[in-house]
């Protein structure tokens, strides 16, 4: 198996990147919730590029000559199927230190992934065009959802795609999201979700929509406790919900 | 990494072509290392092995396309009868009867000879330009990495692919060298298997009669032939074995009665040791495990082939989904999903398996009141009897796409 040559970083660093790329991709470890959604996240992303775009997923390399962005792209969850299914991947995110992770993991899998350590905002500021903005699980944490928004739009070629989930307000979400998710489960690390942050699908739809994007779709990502998955659902989008948007 | 197939596949018994065909209807180039080669195994005289598809397997041998030209030579099971039975005696007067006209569906099952399916997975296998067989050749050694695995054949071939499956039945010599462990039992039984010419008509009714030593079951093929699966103590066993055909057939006579007038053998007879076989785990790095490689069980409700093919279709769409998704095909996540699915699955049947052989094959006065008790209330119970008969025709639990029909 032969990886592809990293000759910025010295051989100790990539080892390390390597292990800690090795936790990003452990289905048991400390990013296990977003393993247990990914699946679902994919279907939903795959299938909305796919209708999009008129691409057929049966073929061998459906998204070859789309260009598309994952912002918050962490160890590359998103980003190396986007990849393995033809696309060309830029993934972006604001903590520095998931970078070379995600760098070593792509070299590891043979992937060609452009990862860079910056935001929506400079990004969309240098004047980048995308078809697909994936914008997944990002909006609850910045400060001004708003301008981040008008910034992916900004992004956007005419006719592009923006596939943005996000966690809805209700006492449900913040007894499933924050009670079950960080203290009892403890999926995730306390304090990860501030509940004033969620928002829900009727305010997400005015945010895109006043970011110049027209909304088309919302699902629920739901997870059921008997199957140990998450599905995608037409009719509860209390907690988990993902959206389509186009640029007209 | 670019490797040269999508899937590699070890074994060429039915497992292994039948996996390349679902994994190729996915989009999958695939790979099939077919061992001592299946050329060799598809002789068209009649050898007596016979085999019982659930009604849930005929669909995914339709979805795979190759039910059309295996229908004609099926015989249908229509019915199935069980009782306790004693040698001498024939059946006990106490029925339980299982009528395919109890569920919409259809026949619970079909009876197939081996002489049929194999020639028919050989020619479907080589009109599908996705999967390349590779003949006379053994899987010798795998390497997994983080894009791939590595396998180097007993010629010195080497081939590369995402994902290798092994269908290299009981042996499974790729699984232990991925150090699965496996569970075993032994029963101290063997079944034997031969197919024998009847005077009178079967009408399509299979027959369960369950003896002290284990269960006797007979199994309408076409025409007024049956193929027996005959289950004996180790020892006895041996002896019955060792006899001409015509002393057999006199042991045999007396344990079914004359139901099916005068009886004579057709083809080879076959000794089967009875044991369990589990596997501990069903995937290791870039490697899962299905049919006889994963599990062996008591066939006693003649599951063992229809759960191979469980495997098969729940792997290949579980395959599907994850290339469409863009998912590494051969990762630990999607391995895992795989296990979820069916080993659960499994291992309720090896339990089911188990106790009904054990609750069965003895000669306890309580047991057999007990049992007879219990037949004779599922006989009674209509949604219970049902419930039965979907268990049968392979219908119940999370079906995959293939066998939804």
């Amino acid at each position: 198996m032969s990886h592809a040559p990293m000759t910025t970083v010295d051989p100790e660093e990539i080892r390390k990147f390597e292990a800690m790329a090795a936790e990003w991709w452990d289905p048991d470890g400390k990013f296990k919730p977003l393993h247990m959604l990914n699946p679902c996240r994919l279907d939903y992303i795959t299938t909305q590029i796919a209708e999009e775009f008129d691409r057929d997923l049966a073929q061998a390399q459906p998204f070859a000559g789309l260009r598309i962005l994952d912002i918050g792209c962490g160890g590359g969850l998103l980003c190396e199927p986007m990849a393995r299914l033809g696309a060309t991947v830029v993934g972006v995110d604001a903590a520095a230190r998931n970078i070379p992770v995600a760098q070593a993991h792509a070299a590891q899998s043979g992937l060609q992934i452009d990862y860079r350590h910056t935001t929506a905002e400079d990004m969309a500021a240098a004047g980048e065009q995308f078809d697909v903005v994936l914008n997944m699980e990002v909006v609850e944490h910045v400060a001004d959802p708003q301008a981040y928004l008008t910034a992916c739009a900004a992004l956007l070629r005419q006719g592009g795609l923006m596939i943005c989930s996000t966690i809805n307000r209700n006492p449900k979400s913040y007894m499933m999201a924050i009670i079950g998710a960080e203290h009892v489960m403890r999926w995730l690390p306390k304090g990860t979700h501030e509940w004033r942050k969620f928002i829900t699908p009727d305010e997400l739809f005015d945010l895109i929509a006043n970011a110049g994007l027209r909304p088309v779709d919302r699902q629920g990502f739901v997870f059921n406790p008997l199957s140990w998955q998450w599905r995608l659902s037409d009719r509860d989008l209390s907690v988990n919900y993902v959206t389509a948007s186009i640029k007209p | 990494m670019n490797t040269d197939f999508d899937i590699l596949i070890s074994g060429g018994g039915l497992n292994g072509p039948l996996m390349a065909l679902a994994a190729a209807q996915a989009g999958l180039r695939t790979a099939l290392i077919d061992g001592d080669g299946m050329d060799a195994q598809t002789a068209r005289d009649f050898d007596g092995r016979a085999y019982a598809l659930a009604l849930a397997s005929v669909r995914m041998l339709r979805a795979l396309g190759l039910w059309s030209e295996l229908a004609p030579h099926a015989q249908p099971m229509l019915d199935i009868k069980a009782s306790d039975g004693h040698a001498g005696q024939g059946p006990a007067p106490l029925w339980l009867h299982f009528d395919h006209a109890e569920i919409e569906e259809g026949p619970m099952g079909y009876m197939l000879e081996d002489r049929y399916l194999r020639p028919a997975l050989l020619a479907a296998v080589e009109a599908q330009a996705q999967i390349t067989r590779i003949s006379g050749a053994q899987t010798q050694d795998h390497i997994a990495g983080p894009q791939g695995v590595s396998v180097t054949l007993s010629t010195g071939q080497q081939l590369t692919g995402r994902l290798l499956i092994c269908a290299e039945g009981r042996a499974a010599p790729s699984a232990r060298r991925a150090g699965i462990n496996y569970m075993r039992w032994e029963y101290g039984q063997t079944a034997l298997v031969c197919a024998i010419d009847h005077d009178a008509p079967h009408h399509g009714i299979a027959h369960q009669f369950f003896m002290p030593a284990g269960p006797l079951a007979i199994l309408p093929l076409p025409g007024n032939r049956s193929s027996i699966v005959w289950s004996e103590t180790a020892s006895t066993a041996t002896a019955i074995n060792a006899l001409n055909d015509s002393d057999y057939l006199d042991v045999l006579r007396p344990r079914f009665g004359d139901f099916l007038g005068d009886i004579r053998l057709c083809g080879a007879r076959f000794a089967y040791p009875l044991g369990v076989n589990f596997a501990q785990a069903f995937y290791a790095d870039r490697l899962a495990l299905i049919g006889d490689a994963a599990h062996g069980m008591h066939p006693i409700a003649g599951q063992g082939l229809n759960a191979g093919l469980r495997d098969i279709a729940a792997l290949a769409q579980l395959l599907e989904e994850g290339k469409q998704r863009g998912e590494d095909i051969g990762s630990t996540q999607l391995l895992r999903r795989y296990q979820e699915w069916r080993r659960f699955d499994v291992a309720s049947l090896i339990f089911a398996t188990d106790t009904f052989n054990r609750l069965f094959s003895n000669d306890n006065p309580l047991l057999r009141l007990g049992r007879d008790i219990g037949m004779g209330l599922v006989g009674r119970i209509a949604p219970l009897r049902r419930g039965f008969i979907r268990e049968a025709a392979g219908l119940t639990g999370d079906l995959p796409r293939l066998m939804r029909g």
